[in-house]
């Protein structure tokens, strides 16, 4: 037998066939649609770099059924930049040398996104830490992550307030 | 992982009928079960995605006080939410002290009671395990048991329980309500997990195909929110099971203690409520002396399963800590890094030292 799913994915709607039930999100990604900026790191929820948007959330899609998030959103690193420009919290890892292989920083890059999108840390450094723990470096990259991440809220925030 | 048989029942008849046949398991978030069984340690023949069940993702507070909390409700999502945060300090503290931000988001509460222990043997399905297989016996036993148990163990098994939400939840009498073949019924956290027996064999309340459908706080929990804490002691900072936790709460009224409420993690197979504790501080003025006493009560009986006898004075201390936090005021705000040893004591002090 075999299952279907649709996943609308940075934006393209994807219909997936499945042989049975076991694959996860981030396998689906990366194997069937071919997004590998979502990085397998240990694949068993410890690391943060396989982490994505669901509906806006950021999950770990290592942990993630596909079939249960049949239906739903999801925003792969590849779906970030606008027209060619990158997104602000990419802009700010580059200028803060927030990593040195680069392994984890697509699911650094989306954590921080959900992180500033849930709005609880703003510009404090321990909060940001805290609100980024789930994202592992073996580099060891953190204090350029942590300043990348309060960087980008504070770029975030002045755009909007243009915007406004 | 072995191949399944997945299934998406529309109501919670059609996920209690799908899961009560065969060897069924439930999904929710899938943060425990799917890491089961990339581990071989659990082998489901049929998944039940409750995910799109109807009407259990709500926290509802009703007129009397009591708050229900449905079981698909997300971790993150509950411990955000102000007037819960407002009525339940220490479960959100709990809560945000526990996983990973991703983690949190997809992790249920129904989940989260069920998960299963961390023991290494237990992961591993090429050890010897009396709770994967009944009478196999058990690896941990001369192993590496910095996570097992120092209460409430037996010779059949020494895990310990691993959520943090628990322990609060026990401390402030949660009632878990449950959806079943046989109708609907309710039990106390408390005596929701079991502890092992000779065999090991049942790990919860839960009978073949039962769902939890919501879990319970009644009224009187929040009259302990301005005096309410978690305390977490763990390998690192974040992102770590707790060695051993705390959840205290106390209703003080003019410098004495009127009731108090204390539960232990990290030291059994169930989130560990402290009667006896308890009742040494009803009465009690919030001093050091009296919440050490308290905590010495509360690991009475304790002993070692392996090599870590030292978790029984570290348990002692993070309860005598977290006491001594409690007294001193619910935080204002949720501090930056909940439930942790390293973060500065709370504000609106009562009196009561932070070193116990
Ligand atoms: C790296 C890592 C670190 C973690 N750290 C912590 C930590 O510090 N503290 C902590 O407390 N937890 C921690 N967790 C565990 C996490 O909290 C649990 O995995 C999560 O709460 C489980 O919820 P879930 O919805 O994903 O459950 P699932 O994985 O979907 O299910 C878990 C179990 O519960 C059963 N189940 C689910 N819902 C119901 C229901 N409504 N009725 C009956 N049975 C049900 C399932 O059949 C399954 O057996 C960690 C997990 C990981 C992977
Ligand atoms: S302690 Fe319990 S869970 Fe761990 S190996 Fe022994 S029987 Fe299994
Ligand atoms: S690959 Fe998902 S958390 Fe490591
Ligand atoms: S940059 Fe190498 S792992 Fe983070």
């Amino acid at each position: 037998m075999t299952l279907s799913l649709s996943l609308t994915v940075n934006g393209d709607r994807h219909e997936v066939h499945l042989e049975d039930a076991r694959p996860t999100l981030l396998d689906v990604l990366r194997e069937r649609l071919g997004l590998v900026g979502t990085k397998k790191g240990c694949d068993r929820g410890q690391c943060g770099a396989c982490t994505v948007l669901v509906d806006g959330r950021r999950i770990n899609s290592c942990l993630t059924l596909a079939m249960s998030v049949d239906g739903a959103e999801i925003t792969t690193i590849e779906g970030v930049a606008r027209n060619g420009a990158m997104h602000p919290v990419q802009a700010a890892f580059i200028d803060n040398d927030a990593f040195q292989c680069g392994y984890c920083t697509p699911g650094q890059i989306m954590s921080a996104i959900g992180l500033i999108a849930e709005g609880e840390a703003g510009g404090d450094p321990e909060r940001i830490r805290e609100g980024m723990s789930g994202n592992l470096c073996r580099c060891a990259a953190y204090p350029g992550i942590t300043e990348a991440v309060r960087d980008a809220t504070e770029r975030l925030s002045q755009n909007q307030r243009k915007s406004a | 992982m072995n191949v399944f048989d997945y299934v998406r029942p529309a109501s919670v008849a059609e996920a209690v009928a799908a899961a009560s046949e065969g060897d069924a398991a439930f999904l929710a978030g899938g943060t425990n079960l799917l890491d089961l069984m990339k581990a071989g340690a659990s082998h489901p023949a049929r998944l039940v995605d409750i995910t799109r069940l109807p009407g259990l993702d709500d926290i509802e507070f009703a007129a009397d006080g009591t708050i229900r909390i449905g079981a698909l409700v997300k971790n993150s999502d509950l411990a955000r939410d102000a007037a819960f945060l407002a009525a339940a300090p220490a479960v959100a503290e709990a809560l945000l002290a526990g996983a990973s931000p991703q983690l949190r988001n997809a992790a249920t509460i129904g989940g989260n009671l069920m998960q299963r222990t961390r023991c290494a043997y237990f992961y591993d399905p090429h050890s010897a395990c009396n709770r994967r297989e009944a009478g196999a016996g058990c690896d941990a036993r001369g192993g590496d048991t910095r996570n097992h148990a120092v209460l409430g163990w037996t010779d059949a098994c020494i895990a310990t329980h691993p959520s943090d939400l628990c322990v609060p939840l026990v401390a402030l009498d949660a009632v878990v309500e449950i959806a079943g073949p046989g109708g609907t019924r309710e039990v106390a956290l408390e005596v929701f997990h079991a502890l092992p027996g000779e065999t090991s064999a049942a790990e919860t309340a839960l009978l073949p195909g039962e769902l939890i459908t919501a879990v319970r706080l009644p009224a009187e929990a929040a009259t302990f929110a301005p005096n309410a804490r978690y305390l977490k002691l763990r390998e690192r900072t974040s992102y770590a099971f707790a060695l051993v936790s705390a959840a205290a709460a106390l209703r003080i009224e003019d410098g004495r203690i009127l009731e108090a409420r204390l539960a232990l993690g990290g030291v059994a197979a169930k989130p560990w409520r402290a009667r006896d504790a308890e009742r040494l501080l009803a009465g009690a003025a919030p001093t050091p002396e009296a919440f050490r006493r308290a905590a010495d009560a509360a690991l009475d009986g304790a002993h070692p399963s392996g090599d870590n006898a030292e978790k029984i004075e570290l348990a002692a201390r993070v309860a005598a800590r977290a006491l001594a936090l409690a007294a001193a005021g619910t935080p204002e705000r949720m501090p930056a890094l909940p439930g942790s040893v390293f973060a500065p004591a709370g504000v609106n002090a009562n009196g009561g030292s932070v070193h116990g």
